[in-house]
């Protein structure tokens, strides 16, 4: 597939860079640099014309870059580079714990998820199964909470920091996204109440969830399985 | 493009003669009445009347009853949202892509347009696409599954951009990131860029709407709609997921086996009758039942139609071109003599997927797991009296 792409690129782009190869040899003059792509189409254009002349001569091929878009500046990456990966990677200094958080949740978080994060209306977020069971594929009572569903407890921090509440989006700071983290995880007996969260602690906790989340191997081809063959297969 | 006084007049006259009938509605003979003007920007005839059909404030579904072949209305392409429909400005937007690359770029949306285009026609359906598990009946073909839309999309291929930033040939994952309230993310195998991903910026042959992503967004074919990020900001490419919210408290499926799949981005086959369908009324007759079929896997090979129930099944006509993860209506002529009938459709792909019936879902993912990817061959009931309803196939846990 990649190579397919690969042709397509250069077909499409050999268009392109032969209508400005064309002009630049007209003009007899390479354009002043400042732009990326002026520069290396411009170093097409110094191939000799004879080649391009000859009526089976191959298109120019384009350069590997076409020197569109400016580089981007370390500021700018990192005020924009606001996810958390789950070992961690991209939490900010700072800590809370669910004394902390308690608090920042009755006051942004407690209308619309519940006093105690188990009444809604929204998504329920408190609460583990009894032997931290996994019925969801046939109980559709079981609520999917953080205790009881959710695979990574990175995940809790970078949600809650990127799109909570939702009447005012990304206006919590670091140390209140730690509280609530905290309160939450101590709500759901993931941590003690007492546990302080912060960029070493969080990726530490362990999820029950987390052992039952596999893959997906739909559209997976099989060793043996003939493509194109017209054969009906299990439902998957 | 001036417009006369004669014209104006013309109109005027027109909109006295308009007066003689009921307000709104098209003059008795329209060969003795001057027509309109022409105009800036063109509009549906008066007369018709296509809705999406907002469920709360974060989705809408495409009116399927009411369109013929496969492109669906920019208007009426389905929506879904997570924190509102942003208003972006495209003189200010810009795409950053960062990560493991030789060369961290902005492209502005005039870069963007710079780079060679592609454009292809695709449908996008949102994983969540299925309102018909109850017992319900007075549902249409929106209610059942309004969330799939096809559209021909233009943009750059993301293959070409990862070329142009040098993507490491050790990033196997990257994160798109939207600039919408929920700044919502979603990892995906790079492995699909090289595929067939696109950054969209045209759609039907304008600009984006600002429901599909306005004025850019990744576009994934085939895979669900959640994954192809709209109002895309940021793409960060990496050696490993991400496991945003999305991607794993949400539009994961938990299994009858008890484990749970990530990432599960295909859509599989699926197709629905779009006429007749609940609330038409059908005269005796030949009747030419017709719908749309779907598959994230490639192209549809095969739909087949019942007019029995399921009993007994027929091959409709596909028509051509049928193209690849895109819409394809069939169609099939059936002389309905009166009397009750059940009428269903169920679609192949040309991997040799077959649309499942309820229960073989139910065995594979189990009862409760119905949020995401539920395709089951559905049906119409038509009545001894003309009146077609939704067949319906309750997912009970009894």
């Amino acid at each position: 597939m990649t190579s397919l792409r690969s042709d397509r690129f250069w077909r499409a782009t050999a268009w392109h860079a032969e209508r400005l190869l064309t002009a630049a040899c007209v003009v007899g003059a390479i354009v002043a640099a400042g732009d990326r792509a002026t520069v290396a189409l411009g170093a097409q254009a110094a191939t000799p014309p004879a080649k391009k002349a000859a009526a089976t001569a191959a298109p120019a091929k384009p350069p590997a870059t076409l020197g569109i878009g400016r580089p981007a500046t370390p500021a700018e990456i990192a005020a924009l580079d606001i996810d958390i990966g789950p070992e961690g990677a991209g939490l900010p200094p700072g800590r809370g714990t669910a004394a902390d958080g308690a608090p920042i949740y009755a006051a942004r978080c407690a209308g619309c998820h519940g006093k105690s994060g188990k009444e809604g209306p929204n998504d329920v977020l408190v609460g583990r199964l009894p032997g931290d069971a996994f019925p969801f594929a046939r109980d559709p009572r079981a609520p999917k909470t953080i205790g009881s569903y959710w695979p990574y407890a990175t995940t809790v921090f970078d949600y809650i920091r990127r799109a909570m509440p939702p009447d005012a989006p990304g206006s919590l700071k670091d140390e209140e996204v730690y509280g609530l983290v905290a309160y939450l995880l101590a709500l759901n007996e993931l941590i003690p109440q007492d546990a302080v969260v912060d960029a070493a602690s969080l990726p530490k906790v362990q999820m029950p969830a987390r052992v039952h989340f596999v893959p997906d191997t739909r559209g997976q081809p099989k060793a043996s399985a003939a493509p194109l063959v017209h054969k009906e297969r299990k439902e998957r | 493009m001036k417009v006369s006084r004669r014209d104006l007049l013309a109109g005027a006259a027109g909109a006295v003669a308009l007066g003689t009938t009921a307000a709104g509605q098209p003059p008795t003979d329209p060969t003795k009445v001057r027509g309109k003007p022409s105009r800036a920007l063109g509009q549906r005839a008066a007369t018709e009347k296509p809705q999406r059909q907002p469920r709360g404030v974060t989705s809408s579904g495409t009116p399927h009853q009411d369109l013929y072949g496969t492109i669906t209305p920019s208007d009426l392409h389905f929506e879904r949202h997570h924190g509102g429909v942003p208003e972006i400005d495209p003189k200010t937007y810009s795409l950053l892509i960062h990560g493991m690359v030789e060369r961290p770029t902005v492209f502005t949306l005039a870069d963007l347009k710079r780079f060679p285009a592609v454009s292809r026609v695709h449908f996008l359906e949102c994983s969540g696409n299925f309102g018909g598990r109850g017992t319900a009946t007075e549902l249409t073909p929106q209610q059942i599954a309004g969330l799939t839309s096809t559209s021909e999309w233009t943009g750059v291929a993301l293959a070409t951009l990862f070329r142009e930033v040098g993507a490491s040939a050790k990033a196997k994952w990257f994160l798109a990131e939207g600039q919408d309230a929920a700044v919502l993310t979603r990892s995906v195998p790079v492995s699909k860029a090289y595929d067939d991903a696109l950054i969209a910026y045209g759609q039907n042959g304008e600009a984006i709407r600002p429901e599909q992503g306005y004025p850019a967004r990744l576009f994934l074919p085939g895979w669900e709609g959640n994954a192809s990020v709209k109002w895309l900001r940021r793409i960060e490419l990496s050696d490993r997921p991400f496991m945003t919210r999305e991607e794993t408290s949400k539009y994961t499926d938990p299994m009858a086996d008890g484990t749970a799949r990530l990432f599960s981005f295909l859509m599989d086959a699926r197709s629905l009758i779009t006429y007749p369908a609940y609330p038409v009324t059908l005269s005796r007759g030949w009747v030419e039942i017709n719908g749309i079929a779907w598959t994230g896997s490639g192209k549809i090979r095969r739909v087949d139609v019942s007019t029995d129930g399921g009993v007994t099944w027929t091959p409709a006509k596909l028509q051509e071109p049928v193209l690849s993860k895109a819409h394809t209506r069939f169609r099939h002529l059936w002389n309905w003599t009166g009397g009750d009938a059940v009428i269903m459709s169920r679609a192949v792909d040309e991997t040799g997927y077959a649309q499942p019936t309820k229960e073989k879902l139910i065995a594979s993912r189990g009862i409760s797991s119905v949020g995401y990817h539920t395709n089951p061959i559905t049906g119409w009931q038509v009545r001894a009296d003309g009146t077609v309803i939704y067949h319906a196939n309750p997912w009970t846990t009894t």
